[in-house]
């Protein structure tokens, strides 16, 4: 049995008098791909921001390879330069991670903090602007893209962080289906090597692509965890918690109504 | 045109200035004389012809270095004509507005009475409005002044907060925009200018509080990336001979022009 990256016991998170995380416990595994799902409101983004130790709980706790992640802890000499180092995530709304005058500034931004040479980080950047197919995007201010081109901007300048672990938080959304898709690619190239990828999402019909375990997030609790098959194939769950709705149709003179998924992203041919 | 209309047609306008003047880092790629000068030079040569045409007390001399000033866009390949429109005009017609108490208040020699004998155009009044509209005209900054700040030392903390503000600006311009187009595809006749007001104030108050939550955001998601507080950059910046040289140039323009414009 793999040991767990990340633990969450009891956790719970408000925002002022508004509570986004109830009593909520969770352990993941090095090295596997985890999707969050969820409505919008359900906590997910919440989580996120919690295992990045962007802001901590407000009663419970979260531990990252064993080591608890607490203010205290992430002020002690050099711990959060290793923590920063080995977690990165990508944020839902592109223009909150864009404020470089340049991609290629932008990119550099992450492995210039964290302490990388010189000409390591522009080797790194240029090598990951090819990557991530954006060279010809290097001196264009990011705030001038288009909404895709923000999004592959963003998440180039997590990725070439090279991290153990990458938080996506709602990673295709603005996303076209051909950038959808390149990105599914992504993540499925990163499942199987040691890297831990939890990625956000109410977008069920990536899910299958991009994680070996779901799990539902309803009102800031755990809902429901198991593998694709077993939530996908829940219509109730996903009906309870907002993820699917009732489709209403005729055959006939008869009407009846059943959980309705879309899927349109991987449908290229 | 309605007084809300005005004010959405404002932000979108300023939204679209804030896009257009941000195109230094375009112009700053492009070869030229100005580009090939060490940042630091040109930071240095900036300061030198700005402090120049502020103790400077003559026009002729004013004008002289914004000729310089345009001879130097001219060989750095600047558009003119886009600079004349988006930076001079506006700043001509800002600080005309600024300046044109002084042609009255101004004590001195009355070169023109009006009627009732209350106001006069003083001939002091004319000469300092000239010299401020000519001054603020000549040294207006140029616009990749933020790369080569980062260069000069100037604190890392202070130049990003002027490049983040300069991009958020821009953000919340396009949102304040947006909001004022949504409300406008919402709205039926016309309203009336107290109702407008009340609606602008709501507006900026919402816009107010999205500034403070992406300001938070922003913050989070450089700290996400390692960022404690000390923001490191790429410097890549050599002085050579021709740096010298440039230096030396507009350190030299600069005393030239104190010397000759002196009081």
């Amino acid at each position: 049995m793999t040991a767990p990256i990340f633990e969450a016991k009891q956790v719970s998170f408000s925002y002022e008098a508004i509570p986004a995380l109830r009593d909520l416990s969770l352990s993941m595994e090095a090295g596997r791909s985890l999707a969050l799902v969820g409505a919008n409101g359900s906590g997910k983004s919440t989580l996120l921001r919690l295992l990045d130790a962007l802001c901590f709980p407000s009663s419970g706790s979260i531990s990252f390879s064993g080591n608890p992640l607490t203010p205290e802890r992430l002020r002690a000499d050099g711990y959060d330069l290793w923590f920063r180092r080995r977690v990165a995530l990508l944020f839902q709304n592109p223009d909150v991670q864009l404020f470089n005058p340049t991609v290629f500034d932008e990119v550099a931004f992450g492995p210039l903090q964290l302490g990388w040479a010189s000409t390591e980080v522009i080797a790194r950047v240029n090598s990951m602007l090819e990557t991530m197919d954006i060279s010809h995007l290097r001196d264009r201010a990011p705030y001038r893209l288009s909404a895709g081109e923000k999004k592959r901007v963003a998440l180039a300048s997590v990725i070439v962080l090279d991290p153990e672990v990458l938080l996506l938080d709602e990673p295709t959304s603005m996303l076209d289906p051909r950038s959808q898709s390149q990105l599914i690619d992504l993540v499925q190239n990163w499942k199987g090597t040691s890297k831990t990828v939890i990625t956000s999402t109410h977008q069920l019909e990536i899910v299958e692509d991009i994680a070996e375990r779901v799990v539902v997030l309803e009102q800031g609790s755990v809902a429901a965890d198991g593998t694709p098959s077993e939530i996908l194939s829940n219509g109730e769950l996903l009906l309870r918690a907002n993820l699917v709705h009732a489709h209403r149709h005729k055959h006939g003179d008869m009407v009846h109504s059943h959980p309705h998924l879309h899927s349109h992203a991987r449908h290229e041919h | 045109m309605r007084r809300h209309d005005t004010i959405a047609a404002t932000l979108l306008s300023l939204t679209h200035a804030f896009g257009t003047a941000l195109v230094s880092e375009q112009v700053a790629r492009r070869p030229g004389l100005l580009q090939a000068f060490d940042p630091r030079v040109r930071v240095i040569g900036l300061f030198a012809l700005v402090l120049a045409v502020i103790l400077s007390h003559r026009i002729s001399v004013i004008v002289a270095l914004f000729v310089v000033a345009v001879l130097l866009a001219v060989l750095s390949q600047v558009n003119l004509k886009s600079l004349a429109i988006r930076v001079w005009l506006m700043v001509l017609l800002f600080t005309s507005v600024i300046a044109l108490p002084s042609v009255f208040l101004t004590p001195g020699d009355p070169i023109v009475t009006f009627p009732a004998g209350a106001l006069h155009i003083t001939a002091q009044g004319v000469t300092t409005a000239v010299l401020l509209i000519t001054r603020v005209e000549t040294a207006t900054p140029w616009m990749q002044i933020l790369k080569a700040l980062r260069a000069f030392r100037i604190p890392q903390e202070v130049v990003m907060m002027l490049a983040m503000t300069h991009r958020y600006i821009f953000l919340l311009a396009e949102t304040a925009a947006q909001m004022f187009e949504s409300r406008q595809s919402r709205t039926v006749g016309v309203i009336a200018h107290s109702a407008a007001r009340h609606m602008t104030t709501r507006t900026g108050g919402v816009l107010l509080s999205k500034s403070v939550e992406l300001s938070n955001d922003v913050f989070l998601a450089m700290q996400s990336r390692g960022f404690r507080g000390d923001a490191k950059t790429l410097s890549e910046f050599r002085m050579r001979s021709l740096d010298y040289i440039g230096l030396l140039s507009f350190l030299l323009v600069g005393v030239v022009a104190v010397w000759v414009g002196r009081a």
